[in-house]
C-alpha cells in the first residue's frame, strides 16, 4: 500500500485514542471480577464488629465474644491482677509486646486501651487450642493468667506468653475501641483507642 | 474414507499438520531412556483432564469434605478415580521434573530452543498453581493449614519496595490482598468455591494453550537431542535430516512401549499404595479441616519440598524480615529457572562432552534437589535448618556461579559433527 495521502500524525492520534479508551475500558469492566473476590456480604455481615458492654462486669469477670469465628475475651482485671503484671516480668518471653500481637495502641504493658479491661483473642498461639482462665492462680501458675491444657503453655493476665512454654508469642489482641466508657467493639477502630 | 479426507482436507489442512507434526517431523535419531518424559506427561495430563471431569460430576465445594467421602464410599468406582487423580498429580510432577532434568543434561533450553524452554516453565508454574488449588479441594485437615500458610506467603511478600510505599501500608496490603484471596475473614467456603472454579476452569484452559505453545515452539526448532548436535546442519538432497527419522511411525511406536511400562508402575501405586505413605496424600487430610486443630506437622507435598524448604531455611533479618526474604528466595528460586537459557554460557550443549566440573557439578544439583525436597517435608531442628540453607546457597550458586563460569576452569570434549548412537 502506498503511504500516499497517509495523515501520519492523525493516525497515531486516532490509534492513541482508541487503545486509550480500550484501557479505560478494559478496566474498567475488569472492576466487578476484582471485587467480587472481596468477601461477600454474607461474609462481612458475619464478620462485622462485635459490641460488649463491659459496664455490667464485675471485677474479675470474663465474658467470651465471638468475632469471625474465633472467641474473644474481655476481662475486668482487679487491682491485684494489675499489680501481678509487675511480678512475673522477668519470667515472660515478650514483656514489652515487642510481637506484633497487638495494635499499636495496645502495645503497653497492659496490653490494653484501658488498663482495667483486657481484650484478647483466646486462641493459643501454639496449636490453636483455647486456654482456660485462672483467676486466681493454681498449681500450674502463680499468678492469675490463662494456662492452655493442651501443651501447657502460660500467659500472664495481659496475655503475654511465660518463657519455656511450647507458645511462641504473646496472645493476640485484637483491633478494638470504646463507643463510649461502657461500650467496646471489636474489629472495628471507629471509636476510641485511647483511654 | 479418502473421499472424506479430500473433502476436509480442501476445508482444514488437516493432512498437512499431519504430517508436519508427525510423518514428516524429523527427530534425531538418537533419543534416549530421557525422552518419553514429554510424552508421559501428556499421557498424565490426559490422565488428570479425564478424571478431573469426572470427579466433578460428583464433587460439591459446598459440602467439600463430605462430597469426597461420599466419592470414596459410595460413588461406583469413585475411589478410584479419585485415587488416580491423586497420585496422577505427582506422577505429573515427577515426570515434569525427570522432563526438566533432561533439559539440563543436554541443554535442551540452549538456542534456538529458549522459547520451548519458557513455555515449559510457564507450564511448570500453571502446574503448581494447579497443584495447590487441587490440595485445597478435599478440605482436610492438611488442606485447610496448607492454604492458611501458603495464602498467608501473599501477605508477606514486601510491597515496601514499591516506591512510596510504607513498611506498615505494606503489611495493610498484604492483609487486604489476602482477604481478597480468600474471599473473606478467615478460610472458608468462599474460597474453597474460588479455588474450585481456577482449579477444574481457568488453570487448565491456560495449561492445554500452554501446552500446545510448547510442543508447537519445538517443532519449529526441532527437538535436541543426547549429543547436543543439530541435525539440520546434516540434510541429505530432499533437506531431510541425514540424523532424523519421522515420529510417525518410529517414536509413537517406541513411545508406546515407555508408556505402558509407565502405565503399569502407575497402577501399582493407584492400587496398593495410593497415599503414597503419607507423601502422595498426607495423613491429616484423613480427617475434615479444624481451623481450632493445626497439625503438629504442617508439610506441602513432596513436590513443593525443595522450594518450602528454601522458605524455612531464609532466617536472616536484614533490611527486611526473614519472613520477607523467605518468599523473595522462594520466588526468585522457580524464577532463575527461566533464565536458564541466558545463564548457561558454556557453549558445549550436552553434557557428554562438557568437562569434568559441570559434570559433578550438574550430579550435585540433582542431589542438592532431592535433599531440599526431603527436608521441605520433614519438621524443622537446627541441623535440617543448616542443611538446608547449605542447600539453597548451592542451588543459587549452580546457576548465577558455575552455569554461567565453569566452562572457563574445565577442558570439554570435541563435539561430534553427526550424532552417535541410535539405530
Amino acid at each position: 500500500m502506498s503511504q500516499h495521502g497517509v495523515n501520519t500524525s492523525r493516525r497515531t492520534f486516532l490509534i492513541g485514542a482508541t487503545t486509550g479508551v480500550a484501557v479505560v475500558g478494559v478496566g474498567a469492566a475488569a472492576v466487578p471480577f476484582v471485587q467480587s473476590w472481596q468477601p461477600s456480604a454474607r461474609a462481612e455481615n458475619a464478620g462485622a464488629p462485635v459490641k460488649v458492654d463491659v459496664s455490667q462486669l464485675s471485677p474479675g469477670e470474663r465474658v467470651t465474644a465471638n468475632w469471625r469465628g474465633r472467641p474473644v475475651w474481655v476481662l475486668r482485671r482487679t487491682d491485684a491482677m494489675l499489680n501481678s503484671l509487675d511480678q512475673v516480668r522477668d519470667q515472660l518471653r515478650d514483656p514489652e509486646s515487642d510481637e506484633d500481637q497487638q495494635p499499636e495502641y495496645a502495645r503497653n504493658q497492659y496490653r490494653a486501651i484501658k488498663s482495667e479491661y483486657l481484650v484478647v483473642i483466646g486462641i493459643c498461639t501454639h496449636l490453636g487450642c483455647s486456654p482456660s482462665y485462672v483467676p486466681d492462680g493454681s498449681s500450674n501458675l502463680e499468678y492469675s493468667g490463662f494456662f492452655c491444657p493442651c501443651h501447657n503453655s502460660k500467659f500472664d493476665i495481659a496475655g503475654r506468653v511465660y518463657q519455656g512454654v511450647p507458645a511462641p508469642t504473646n496472645l493476640v489482641v485484637p483491633p478494638h475501641s470504646y463507643l463510649s466508657d461502657d461500650v467496646v467493639i471489636i474489629g472495628s477502630e471507629e471509636g476510641e483507642t485511647t483511654a | 474414507m479418502t473421499r472424506l479426507i479430500d473433502w476436509v482436507d480442501a476445508r482444514l489442512p488437516v493432512v498437512e499438520a499431519f504430517r508436519k507434526h508427525m510423518s514428516q517431523y524429523y527427530a534425531p535419531r538418537n533419543f534416549n531412556f530421557w525422552y518419553i518424559f514429554g510424552v508421559l506427561a501428556i499421557v498424565v495430563l490426559v490422565n488428570q483432564l479425564l478424571t478431573g471431569v469426572w470427579l466433578t460430576m460428583f464433587y460439591s465445594p459446598t459440602d467439600a469434605f463430605e462430597s469426597v467421602q461420599y466419592i470414596m464410599r459410595d460413588v461406583q468406582f469413585g475411589w478410584l478415580i479419585r485415587y488416580m487423580h491423586a497420585v496422577g498429580a505427582s506422577a505429573f510432577f515427577l515426570v515434569v521434573y525427570l522432563h526438566m532434568f533432561r533439559g539440563l543434561l543436554y541443554g535442551s533450553y540452549k538456542p534456538p530452543r529458549e522459547l520451548v524452554w519458557i513455555f515449559g516453565m510457564l507450564i511448570y508454574v500453571a502446574l503448581m498453581a494447579e497443584g495447590f488449588l487441587g490440595y485445597v479441594l478435599p478440605w482436610g485437615n492438611m488442606s485447610y493449614w496448607g492454604a492458611q500458610v501458603i495464602i498467608s506467603l501473599v501477605g508477606a511478600v514486601p510491597y515496601e519496595l514499591i516506591p512510596f510505599i510504607s513498611a506498615a501500608e505494606s503489611k495493610e496490603i498484604g492483609e487486604a490482598l489476602v482477604t481478597w484471596v480468600r474471599g473473606d475473614y478467615l478460610l472458608s467456603e468462599a474460597t474453597v468455591n474460588k479455588f474450585f472454579a481456577l482449579h477444574v476452569v481457568a488453570i487448565p484452559i491456560v495449561l492445554l494453550a500452554l501446552v500446545v505453545l510448547h510442543i508447537l515452539a519445538l517443532h519449529e526448532v526441532g527437538s535436541n537431542n543426547p549429543d547436543g548436535v543439530d541435525i539440520k546442519k546434516n540434510k541429505d538432497e530432499n533437506g531431510i535430516p541425514k540424523d532424523g527419522i519421522p515420529f510417525h511411525p518410529y517414536y509413537t511406536v517406541k513411545d508406546t512401549v515407555g508408556v505402558v511400562i509407565f502405565l503399569m508402575l502407575f497402577a501399582v501405586v493407584v492400587f496398593f499404595f495410593p497415599d503414597g505413605g503419607g507423601y502422595l496424600i498426607e495423613k491429616p487430610n484423613f480427617g475434615p479441616a479444624d481451623p481450632l486443630a493445626t497439625p503438629d506437622h504442617i508439610a506441602p507435598v513432596w513436590y513443593y519440598g525443595p522450594y518450602y524448604a528454601m522458605l524455612r531455611a531464609t532466617t536472616f533479618d536484614i533490611f527486611m524480615s526473614a519472613k520477607a526474604w523467605g518468599v523473595i528466595i522462594m520466588g526468585g528460586a522457580i524464577l532463575i529457572l527461566f533464565l536458564l537459557p541466558w545463564l548457561d554460557r558454556n557453549p558445549v550443549k550436552s553434557i557428554r562432552y562438557k568437562g569434568w566440573l559441570s559434570k559433578v557439578a550438574l550430579m550435585l544439583l540433582a542431589a542438592d534437589f532431592l535433599m531440599l525436597g526431603w527436608l521441605g517435608t520433614q519438621p524443622g531442628s537446627e541441623l535440617r535448618k543448616f542443611m538446608a540453607q547449605l542447600g539453597t546457597f548451592y542451588y543459587f550458586g549452580f546457576f548465577l556461579v558455575v552455569l554461567p563460569f565453569a566452562h572457563r576452569f574445565e577442558k570439554s570434549k570435541p563435539v561430534p559433527e553427526r550424532v552417535t548412537g541410535g539405530h
